[in-house]
């Protein structure tokens, strides 16, 4: 295999960001805490000019590394998404960090190291790119997880992402190798090709390995236990970027890996994609009716978001792609701007989580209630809020799949779904005003006011995101 | 004029209010005395502006007019909007009713002025939109949008079990709309298309009918309300406040029957005719049953909101005949209705903003302080009971002989529910108004405030007009309704030459 300088052109993005990475640490241990804010800021705008470089990229397909890595107008897509997802994080996490006095600027280093493992794996197209790119958002992961390490909720998270994301990651690899042994290549169109030609059932074995590891990923049940404690225990902007960035990610992977890998045994793992999907729906559902902890509850709101999504993957179809990116793209405006307004819960004391400290918030911050409250609308997936297009899009694929089953499921959890959404809404608008929160902070406002507005407004103008996400979807089939 | 896009100008007039009482700042007495003027000029005005939808229709015309079509999402789902004959009717008693609501809460509501008129005004633009859509989806957008303003209403200005009536509101409606949704995706693949222009003149299968009919009917016999899905209604009247009553009995109801008329019917004839007893059966129940549970009411909107249900019940009695004069009725009666039942809520609202109870035996002998009251509520009791001379008088005798030629048994049945209406309504209106005055408490009422005249004024006049002269609205709807009449008879004619055909064999 000849190297040459031209490869690295399409991985110019990963590149920048990983670069940035390493330059910025070097700032950060020479300087230390001191120049905790450059970094942060840096980390920002590294993220924003990447994202603004990966949007010049051609959407045509262009491999490099021997094909073992795309970019094509899906990848650009994803990755656009994954950065603007990580920049916002970093923006949260700035006034949250300075005012418990965690001035650690490893954090935005870590979130620029995984957020390079992200988009390999975006853009990854056989299985050892696939395992480094998910390995390396992963470990970045688990640090970033217990990067409040004087307290224990944050170790214990961070403890336990690692243990079950470790085990995770072995159910992939074993698939990985199981994929290999019986197929004889790691690149997807080489199993494509395999897969075609007979199906094994160690074929199917090794599929059914590497999607558990990666539902581990997108926390879709049956694995998703780690994801209210991890959610819960993690400091809450780290949250927002567990939410919002890896989910993106590991759809990502999850699209490309079933419909460029295993276009010839669609029904092999449509059946594993439909009961994870319901399986999701519903634990979304019902588990967070019971939740006190806001935190707790939009773990669990995560979970079922994965299953609405994946109802577009089980349809199989380009349309059913495209709804996934769409939901996609509107699930990660509203999980950052509704962890802004979560962030924005401050007394004195520090960060309350409990959902009854909201009570009476429309009279004591009545233009973060009406945010929060569009927020929890279009989580319901009530029109015209975003939301309701995101559902839209998915179930649509879903009936032209003929997947009538999996749709009324889908659209009647969405109804229980809605209740512990109204219930929230009930109390900010509803119940007597407790005492007031802290003014909020500049950094919130901004990102609650920029996805919060592209959540209310996305149906004056909607065409431009469905265009984009068609284009993308296309170069999956 | 044509060039002017009224009927969007229509629909975001409310909105731009909305748009404007948000920037006011403050919550002091000028700042909520703004924001109730804002409202009230802003529903005002839109009233005018679609008066001009009426100048300009031309009702020779069956088809749709002030046709509006734009890119919306990309693809065939597009921004289109225009009125017929069955939704004009709609539209301007949206538009009308809506000043009259915001007036009638200048001195009930004190408690958040602002978001309370924000609410309405978001409100008004959602109801106008569903009935100005020609796209099934941007329709449903509209009529699930609704929602969240009306949720927020109950919920927040509601009376004492507000939040439980607000929840059972919204999840009661939601369940029933997301089955409809489903059957919009369906025929979206079927058709390929979302216009509702073009889907009605689509024959959808025949196998498929039966079940998108059922969907469809998921949605609206909820909204309508029909028995036995009609629960959640009487608890969001009971609660909601008297404007909310107002815009719930008069246009939101409506949204149910109107859907009824613009997809069930002409989209799904054969799975109409196949339903047809089901939905008469249904429609005698709740004449019969709930105005029997009228009769048995002590809360003064409990009993009118099962009226409500019992005159909904006539509607659907006169769509489901499937005939010109039953569609026609139906069409009549939910405007007449909308003026009724509208009015008999601010009656109550006029009690209940003195005296905050609205218990039946709280009341009795108030013609002897408030004669001007007695009046108005006399001639809306009249109206409702179906009075020869007032509008509620068209509707149900336009379905009553409808439902008469279709089948004289169901006739029979549903004409009890007449009578019964006048049972209940007068009696209703006797322990209230007459009697002799003995409860010290209202000894002090004062009768109607050059306001509330205001209020009730136009109601009055229209409540009259159109029952000495229904041809405005029946000459509006006429050519319309004979399409869709024409649809379903054309299916009925399908299903009885086959019959004669297998005979024949």
């Amino acid at each position: 295999m000849q190297f040459s300088i031209s490869m690295l052109a399409p991985v110019l993005p990963e590149l920048l960001v990983l670069a940035g990475a390493i330059v910025l640490l070097m700032v950060g241990a020479v300087r230390g805490e001191k120049a905790v804010s450059a970094v942060d800021f840096a980390s920002v705008a590294l993220l924003l000019v990447t994202a603004a470089l990966v949007l010049c990229q051609s959407g045509a397909p262009v491999e490099s590394f021997n094909g073992s890595f795309v970019t094509d107008s899906f990848s650009r897509f994803m990755k656009v998404l994954v950065l603007l997802g990580a920049a916002s994080a970093i923006v949260l996490a700035i006034d949250y960090f300075r005012q418990r006095n965690i001035r650690r600027f490893e954090f935005s280093i870590l979130v620029l190291t995984s957020v390079s493992g992200m988009m390999i794996m975006i853009s990854a197209r056989d299985l050892v790119m696939l395992y480094l790119g998910l390995e390396l958002m992963s470990l970045s992961l688990y640090v970033i997880a217990a990067i409040d390490r004087d307290n224990l909720r944050s170790t214990e998270a961070g403890l336990k992402y690692f243990v079950l994301g470790a085990l995770a990651s072995g159910m992939l690899l074993y698939g990985a190798s199981l994929i290999y042994g019986f197929t004889g290549t790691v690149s997807f169109a080489g199993i494509a090709a395999a897969s075609k030609a007979m199906t094994s059932v160690g074929l199917i074995f090794g599929l059914v390995f590497l999607l558990a590891g990666i539902a581990f990923k997108i926390s879709a049940v049956p694995f998703h236990m780690w994801t209210p404690d991890v959610y819960e225990g993690a400091p809450t902007p780290v949250t927002a970027f567990f939410a919002a960035a890896p989910k993106v990610a590991a759809m990502a992977l999850l699209l490309r890996v079933s419909l460029e890998a295993f276009p010839a045994i669609v029904p092999q793992w449509q059946q594993i994609v439909v009961f994870i999907s319901i399986a999701s729906m519903l634990l979304g559902a019902f588990a967070a009716i019971g939740q006190r902890n806001i935190k707790r509850l939009m773990a669990y709101s995560s979970i079922g978001h994965v299953g609405y999504a994946l109802v577009g993957l089980a349809a199989g179809t380009q349309q059913g792609v495209q709804g996934v990116l769409i939901y996609m793209a509107i699930y990660v405006a509203m999980t950052l701007a509704t962890f802004a307004c979560i962030l924005n819960m401050r007394r004195r004391g520090g960060n309350v989580e409990e959902i009854g400290q909201l009570a009476g918030l429309a009279r004591t911050q009545p233009v973060v209630a009406l945010f929060f409250g569009a927020l929890l609308f279009s989580l319901a997936g009530i029109p015209p809020l975003a939301g309701f297009f995101a559902k839209f899009y998915v179930f649509l694929a879903a009936i032209d799949a003929k997947l009538y089953a999996l749709a009324v499921i889908g659209v009647v959890t969405s109804v229980v779904g809605a209740f512990y959404y109204l219930r929230i809404v009930k109390i900010m608008y509803m119940d007597e005003p407790a005492e007031a929160f802290l003014p909020m902070p500049k950094g919130l406002g901004i990102v609650m006011g920029v996805f919060g507005l592209f959540v209310i407004l996305f149906f004056v103008y909607p065409a431009p995101l469905v265009a984009a996400a068609e284009a993308a979807a296309k170069s999956l089939f | 004029m044509s060039t002017m896009p009224l009927l969007s100008l229509t629909v975001f007039l409310p909105l731009a209010g909305a748009l404007l009482i948000l920037m006011l700042r403050g919550d002091d007495e000028a700042v909520r005395r703004n924001a109730r003027w804002i409202a009230l000029w802003t529903t005002l005005v839109t009233f005018a502006v679609s008066l001009f939808l009426v100048t300009g229709f031309d009702r020779a015309i069956p088809g749709f007019q002030f046709v509006e079509d734009h890119p919306w999402l990309g693809g065939v789902i597009r921004y289109h909007l225009g009125v017929d004959g069955i939704s004009l009717p709609f539209v301007i008693l949206t538009t009308f009713v809506m000043p009259i609501a915001i007036l009638a809460s200048f001195r009930a509501i004190e408690m958040r002025v602002k978001e309370y008129m924000i609410a309405f005004l978001v409100l008004e633009t959602l109801m106008v939109g569903t009935f100005a859509s020609l796209d099934i989806v941007l329709f449903y957008v509209f009529f699930e949008g609704g929602l969240i303003p009306m949720f927020l209403i109950i919920g927040i200005w509601g009376g004492k079990r507000r939040v439980y009536a607000s929840f059972k509101f919204f999840l009661y409606t939601l369940l029933g709309s997301v089955l409809m949704l489903l059957a919009i995706m369906a025929m979206y693949m079927e058709a390929g298309t979302t216009d509702i222009v073009k889907l009605l003149s689509h024959d959808f299968p025949r196998a498929w009918q039966p079940w998108l009919f059922l969907a469809f009917l998921a949605s609206f016999a909820v909204k309508l309300p029909m028995w036995p899905v009609h629960t959640w209604l009487p608890d969001a009247h009971v609660e909601a406040p008297t404007a909310g009553s107002v815009i719930l009995a008069a246009i939101l109801l409506k949204m149910g029957g109107y859907g009824f008329l613009r997809f069930s019917l002409p989209m799904f004839p054969h799975a109409s005719e196949l339903f047809a007893p089901m939905m008469f059966t249904l429609s005698v129940v709740a004449i019969v049953y709930t105005s029997l549970v009228a009769m048995m009411q002590e809360d003064m909107k409990k009993l009118i909101a099962y009226s409500s249900v019992a005159h909904m019940g006539f509607v659907t009695l006169g769509m489901f005949s499937l005939s010109q004069e039953g569609i026609q009725g139906a069409v009549f009666q939910m405007v007449s209705h909308g003026f009724v039942s509208g009015a008999l809520f601010l009656c109550v609202g006029v009690v209940y903003d003195r005296m905050h109870t609205r218990d039946i035996d709280a009341y009795g002998g108030l013609v002897n302080r408030m004669p001007a009251y007695a009046f108005v509520f006399m001639i809306f009791t009249m109206a409702n009971v179906g009075l020869p001379g007032t509008s509620g008088f068209v509707g149900e005798f336009l379905t009553l002989l409808a439902a008469f030629k279709a089948n004289p048994n169901v006739a029979f049945f549903a004409t009890l529910g007449v009578i019964l209406s006048a049972g209940y309504a007068l009696w209703l209106y006797r322990r209230v108004v007459f009697g002799a005055l003995t409860k010290p408490s209202l000894q002090g009422m004062l009768d109607l405030t050059p306001r509330e005249i205001a209020l009730f004024v136009p109601l009055i006049v229209l409540t009259v007009l159109f029952g000495v002269w229904p041809g405005p609205i029946l000459d509006t709807s006429a050519n319309s309704v004979a399409f869709v009449a024409e649809r379903a008879q054309t299916a009925i004619q399908a299903v009885q030459k086959t019959a004669m055909l297998m005979g024949a064999h």
